[in-house]
């Protein structure tokens, strides 16, 4: 093996020489920031929870209508998000590829979500989708809303636009010719679509995935006007939470909170997982 | 497969990228479609594989009426300027696409397919390649796998946008040499576009040239260099000079003075010379004017000569000179054209 005369034996050091200025102060800042927006919260949240001892958490954590809330939250966040992937990728379709008129005022209202308070939506929603409301009575007597449906109706229209967002850049940057190198060789559209564009969009589709999940997951304002809130049956777990918060029962509340931040960790680590997958094999996608 | 495309016309938005274009190809020929950006050889390309429609003309396929068929029915192989490999198959994944495509019927089993795709990686000489995704291999390397890729479905005819458009100079050289091997291997009918004329002529049986979406002049290298038909084609390719001349009883005039060469059949036209074709004298019936700038080019001299344009400005034409001959800057100098064409007005 060839040594390298002049190399030092491997040093660990913080910062490799750049000439790109400005290392030390935006690390810091951003530790900084993270620190004071995100993970004093976290620590706090944990550090309430350790007051209630193992033996108290694990009797939250199997507590019957925490583990149902719990499933509900999960439940209808990963249906939820499976549906806008696949609605929410033809809808990034339908804007990039076509020019139809209108398509600005649509590509506009795919935002709409992210701007619109969500008691508004789940409002809304809710009068829609009750049993005497407008779409609600046509599906009687099977009832969308005050059942785990009705969230998972209120948690497509939150989680939309993330899909959309994530997958119509990429979509835009496809490359045209490897369609029309697809079909020289003799790929119909339908294998076209299967085999050559969707896995192409696989990373985008999968991040929109992970951000509708995880905004369904914590969301709170619209669902609790839809979902009717029985207990072990439409309860969420963040009402839940609140709910034990105002019994004054604060160990509680942290208790459902730090299962749900494991559960959503966990997941989210699993999809960065993936994403890295994916980029070793086909390079910067 | 021979290829007659008859009387095609292509618009877009009205605007005529191809007007009336006529071209005959021959079984196993290789054919360069050669012209400068926006002439219509990409759009004529295209047109050949089916991903275009003609706005009126046909396309034969041997005596097949192809001009409806679409690109899947062709069965042709096309080479993309930018490989367009899909980037999320390895090398081997992309060669066996168009196999692994076929309908159930026509589709080979996995083995021949994998044996297929072995054969034809080793036919591009990229063996030991075929676990590696797009994204690891050299920009030669990705052309040559869309090569093998194209050529997996066995196509009747090869087709090729720029092939080597997109790699630098040595590369180029190299993989210009081993399609012509390829070609003469495998015996395709073979159609490439590409701007750069060395190429073309170095590579094809025949050049198609073309400009502003017509066809100027089809021929094998010699003719389209030598037996330029068009005042485009002869300045187009290669290097030339071009005067405004007039031909009066069988003598050629330059503003009104005999140059000292004989021309047939009178009135004005324009004349074109290369600058290899072109003999100092010491006479007074000679074109001459002032050298501006001297060239040392191989084993030659290019000397740039400005001819006075009585107040306009001059007319700046190109001669080879001997290594050794009395050329100095600033200096008259007088020179006539040993071969040359006279294009009418």
């Amino acid at each position: 093996m060839i040594h390298n005369a002049t190399a030092s034996p491997a040093k660990w050091r913080l910062k490799r020489p750049s000439i790109i200025p400005g290392f030390g102060l935006t690390l810091g800042f951003s530790l900084a920031y993270l620190s004071i927006i995100i993970l004093i919260p976290v620590a706090g949240l944990l550090w309430r929870t350790a007051g209630l001892g193992w033996s108290g958490f694990f009797a939250v954590l199997t507590d019957r209508r925490t583990l149902d809330a719990l499933y509900i939250s999960f439940g209808t966040a990963f249906v939820a998000a499976l549906v806008n992937v696949v609605f929410g990728t033809v809808v990034a379709w339908v804007l990039t590829r076509y020019n139809f008129p209108g398509r600005r005022l649509i590509d506009a209202i795919v935002d709409l979500p992210f701007a619109l308070p969500t008691a508004v939506a789940g409002i809304a929603l809710a009068a829609l989708y009750a049993p005497n409301g407008w779409v609600g009575s046509l599906f009687m007597p099977f009832r969308i809303a005050f059942t785990p449906l009705g969230i998972v109706v209120a948690l497509v229209f939150i989680g939309l636009p993330f899909v959309v967002r994530t997958v119509q850049p990429v979509m835009e940057e496809l490359d045209r010719e490897v369609e029309e190198a697809a079909a020289t060789l003799g790929a119909n559209r339908f294998q076209t679509i299967s085999k050559v564009i969707l896995p192409g969009l696989t990373p985008a589709i999968l991040t929109g995935f992970a951000l509708a999940f995880a905004r369904g997951v914590g969301e709170y304002g619209s669902v609790i006007f839809i979902a009717g809130n029985i207990p072990y049956v439409s309860e969420i777990a963040p009402l839940l939470i609140v709910i034990r918060l105002e019994e004054f029962n604060y160990a509680g509340a942290t208790a459902i909170a730090t299962i749900m931040l494991i559960i959503s960790f966990v997941m989210l680590f699993i999809i960065n997982l993936i994403q890295a997958w994916n980029r070793r094999r086909y390079g910067n996608v | 497969m021979e290829v007659t495309i008859n009387n095609i016309r292509k618009e877009f938005d009205r605007f005529p990228a191809l007007n009336d274009v006529s071209l005959k190809i021959a079984s196993g020929e290789l054919i360069a479609l050669l012209g400068p950006s926006g002439s219509g050889k990409t759009t004529l390309l295209r047109l050949i594989a089916g991903l275009d429609f003609p706005t009126s003309g046909k396309i034969f396929f041997g005596d097949q009426d192809a001009s409806h068929h679409s690109v899947q029915e062709r069965n042709v192989g096309f080479v993309f300027q930018h490989y367009a490999l899909f980037r999320h198959m390895t090398v081997a994944e992309n060669i066996g696409f168009g196999l692994k495509v076929r309908p159930a019927a026509s589709r080979p089993p996995k083995t021949e397919i994998r044996r297929r795709v072995s054969e034809l990686l080793d036919m591009v000489q990229l063996s030991g390649l075929e676990k590696r995704y797009p994204n690891q291999l050299s920009g030669g390397q990705r052309q040559r796998v869309a090569l093998a890729r194209a050529m997996a479905i066995e196509p009747r005819i090869l087709l090729l946008d720029e092939p080597f458009g997109a790699l630098d100079a040595k590369v180029r050289k190299e993989l210009r040499r081993w399609l012509r091997e390829f070609h003469d291997r495998t015996g395709h009918t073979t159609v490439f576009v590409t701007h750069d004329q060395e190429e073309a002529l170095e590579l094809a049986d025949r050049v198609v040239v073309m400009s502003q979406g017509k066809i100027e002049q089809v021929g094998s290298a010699d003719d389209v260099y030598d037996r330029p038909g068009s005042p485009f084609v002869f300045s187009f390719i290669g290097e030339s000079s071009q005067l405004p001349v007039e031909v009066r009883d069988g003598t050629m005039l330059f503003q009104g003075q005999p140059i000292g060469i004989a021309e047939a059949g009178d009135g004005a036209g324009e004349l074109f010379f290369r600058p290899e074709d072109v003999t100092l004298v010491d006479a007074p019936d000679a074109l001459f004017g002032k050298v501006t700038a001297c060239r040392r080019l191989a084993g030659t001299r290019i000397a740039e000569i400005d001819i006075a344009n009585d107040g306009h400005a001059p007319y700046h034409v190109e001669v080879e000179v001997p290594l050794h001959a009395p050329i100095e800057l600033g200096s008259e100098t007088r020179f006539r054209p040993t071969r040359w064409k006279v294009f009418r007005k």
